[in-house]
């Protein structure tokens, strides 16, 4: 067991629910993955303080953290817009026209997958396969799932998000 | 939890379902929920209180249906009419024609070959039973097989079942399962002392693009894979499991932390398992979106907490795996046909399927096919029955093309063997996989060579990087037919990328670089003349790359 109290980077109360997640497991070095899961699901991404608040709290290296936080796609070290939009690029989506979905996003928002409007507002993501491929082209919109899309409704779908 | 409980159960929960005149399943499976399959499933739910017909008509959420392409779907029992694209606002016209003529206008036609023509073993219960409620499951005959093993077989007999049942990995490679099952039981991992901690995994990290069996079986019958889990658990004396699940199904994870919450509570999970001395306990990870972790190291690891790089194998996982100890993983699919094979015996399993493929596999339909949707067919079915009969043909008045197996690890089938048998073994040999189950049909509208520039674009960025032959020769042979697709290469690009895919297929590490290959190598076999047409004459001929 730990000796020391390490306290979180702030008094943010999120970080309870971190703590929750890593006491829980008893602070063991193999929770890496379930306390970068539990502080992006808090957090809605990780920032370099979160990596070395967790790296202390499992006393895991903090170059072990960062190999883990990069290494799966899912985690992300940057901060989201207020919405996302995730477009699936599975081979069902892929052959229905998810390439004609992205470049609908970057004609209309200057933007690519990975990144974030300047206003702040939209996020565009793609997603290996999102196991929906009967409803090809699909994509998320802030974790809601709409299928059959096309350049038009998929623009449909963002105004909805921003009203 | 006895025996005799446990048929209670089942009787009082089948009993309470048969006192109602009708039953009304809504799907509430992925597919379905995305066109809001949940608010005509409320919307049901406040009419039949309006109505007052609470007494009469049960209405519920369920797994998945199949049919996805119809969906929201809801069923109506015991007269089987299916309604297809269902509103919120219809629930009362669909209450109305409960005691009269179904409606027309919704129903799908009845005896459709989709649902006919399948044969479901791992998919029984998918659309009938609400996955929220044990109950609903033991009433199925649920946990039926794992009391049946706990207090009847011993390890070694069950261990024998499997075997005979002749079942093979559903995860892709076709492994026999007995044979994986008896060499966790043999092994000793670093102790020789008599008990070994050993574990049991469960591989959901249905990676694959364009494959959803397994999101939608852990949707639609969580309980199938724990009692699955808990008897291979028996078999090999493992005491604690893991499921592996993509963090990318919310759905999934949530049905099933519901359904091991339920599981302990009922006591077929825990501790002292229907009072014997077997204990089980499960835990779920989550995975985080690495197409790597399907291969069995990669997991291990990742369930270890670190990457998902994968390490050579000998020692297999059945000798060395979970920090280090014997540890048996399975599919998802592999576990969901186990307590049927218990219940009904080998040699009902071993009847259905060829000589060397036994059984039946899910495969899940998607790309430029009219039935889209998730389907269970005996082994040796072909593939024109599958894609035409059952998947109803191709949509729009295009013409059949190739269809994709195995993912990004498999190949095309053009339409001259169409009427190939479905088995492990013709597969391989038509230079495809079996893979986990993913079918995705192409028309004439799909490129050849923009599909194995698609699937090699995959494969490179997935590469985890460890092992320098897939690492670097992804990247180069996505070079090469970025550059075949842009009208810019020459012959000699096509015979270097040929040596390439020789090379990777044959120094890779693991499965995720030995197979990158097979996308190219399986439409260079067959549709070579496409290739050649990109580089001699500048031209696509379905008109999809910009040359």
């Amino acid at each position: 067991m730990r000796s020391e109290k390490i306290s979180p980077p702030s008094e943010d109360k999120r970080w309870k629910i971190v703590d929750t997640t890593m006491r829980r497991k008893g602070y063991v070095p193999s929770a890496l993955i379930e306390a970068l899961h539990s502080t992006q699901e808090a957090f809605g991404y990780l920032d370099e303080s979160a990596l070395r608040y967790i790296s202390a709290s499992l006393r895991v290296p903090p170059s072990k953290v960062y190999g883990v936080a990069t290494f799966y796609h899912f985690f992300t070290l940057r901060p989201q817009g207020k919405h996302t939009c995730v477009v699936c690029t599975g081979t069902a989506c892929y052959i229905k026209g998810a390439s004609a979905l992205l470049q609908t996003l970057d004609k209309n928002f200057d933007i690519k997958p990975g990144e974030t409007t300047s206003d702040g507002e939209i996020s565009v993501l793609t997603a290996r396969c999102l196991g929906s491929c009967s409803l090809a082209p699909a994509a998320v919109f802030d974790g809601h799932v709409a299928g059959n899309l096309e350049p038009q409704t998929l623009m449909e779908q963002i105004a909805r998000l921003k009203e | 939890m006895t025996r005799e409980e446990l048929d209670a159960i089942g009787e009082k929960e089948l009993a309470a379902s048969q006192q109602v005149k009708h039953r009304l399943n809504v799907c509430l499976a992925a597919g379905c929920m995305s066109l809001q399959s949940d608010a005509v499933l409320a919307s049901l739910q406040k009419n039949i209180k309006e109505r007052g017909l609470e007494h009469e008509c049960h209405v519920k959420g369920v797994g998945c249906l199949g049919l996805c392409k119809a969906g929201p779907l809801v069923a109506v029992e015991p007269n089987g009419v299916m309604y297809q694209h269902v509103t919120a606002n219809e629930a009362n016209e669909i209450l109305e024609a409960l005691d009269a003529e179904p409606l027309a206008q919704l129903a799908l036609e009845p005896a459709l070959p989709f649902f006919n023509r399948q044969t479901k073993i791992s998919l029984e219960n998918s659309g009938v039973i609400d996955p929220e409620r044990i109950e609903e499951y033991i009433a199925q005959g649920g946990y039926a097989a794992l009391a049946q093993v706990l207090n009847e077989l011993t390890p070694a007999q069950v261990v024998e079942q499997v075997t005979r049942s002749g079942l093979r990995g559903r995860g892709g490679a076709g492994y026999p399962t007995g044979l994986k099952w008896s060499t966790v039981v043999k092994a000793q991992g670093a102790q020789t002392r008599e008990s070994v901690q050993k574990y049991v995994i469960c591989n959901a990290d249905e990676g694959d693009p364009g494959a959803f069996m397994d999101r939608s079986m852990l949707e639609s019958d969580p309980h199938r894979i724990l009692e699955g889990m808990a008897i291979a658990a028996y078999a090999v004396g493992a005491n604690q499991g893991y499921i592996y699940v993509r963090a990318e199904y919310p759905l999934a994870i949530k049905r099933l932390k519901i359904a091991i919450r339920q599981a302990e509570r009922a006591g077929v999970l825990g501790s002292a398992i229907f009072a014997s001395p077997f204990n089980f306990h499960v835990e779920l990870r989550m995975g985080a979106g690495a197409f790597v972790c399907g291969e069995e190291t990669a997991l291990i690891a990742s369930i270890e907490g670190g990457r998902g790089l994968p390490r050579i194998r000998p020692p297999y996982p059945a000798e060395y795996g979970l920090w280090g100890k014997p540890t048996l993983i399975n599919n998802v699919e592999t576990y969901a046909l186990v307590p049927s094979i218990i219940r009904n015996g080998s040699e009902w399993f071993a009847n259905i399927g060829t000589e060397k493929s036994k059984g039946t596999k899910v495969f899940a339909l998607a790309g430029a096919v009219q039935n889209t949707g998730l389907v269970e067919v005996p082994m040796g079915i072909t593939l024109r029955e599958i894609i035409f009969d059952i998947g109803g043909g191709i949509p729009d008045g295009k013409k059949f093309k190739a269809v994709q197996t195995g993912g990004p690890s498999g190949g095309c089938v053009p339409k001259q063997f169409l009427d190939k048998a479905v088995d492990y073994e013709t597969l391989t040999q038509l230079g495809t996989i079996m893979g986990s189950g993913g079918m995705i049909v192409m028309d004439e509208t799909s490129c050849m060579v923009d599909v194995a520039r698609y699937f090699m674009e995959f494969c490179m960025t997935e590469s985890c990087g460890k092992c320098v032959p897939c690492r670097v020769g992804t990247v180069q042979m996505y070079n090469l037919l970025t550059k075949i697709t842009q009208g810019e290469a020459t012959l000699d690009d096509l015979a270097l990328l040929e040596e390439l895919c020789d090379l990777v297929r044959n120094t890779s590490l693991c499965g995720l670089g030995q197979a990158a290959p097979n996308p190219v190598l399986s439409t260079l076999r067959y549709f070579r003349e496409e290739y050649v047409a990109h580089i001699q004459d500048k031209k696509c001929p379905a008109g999809v790359c910009k040359l």
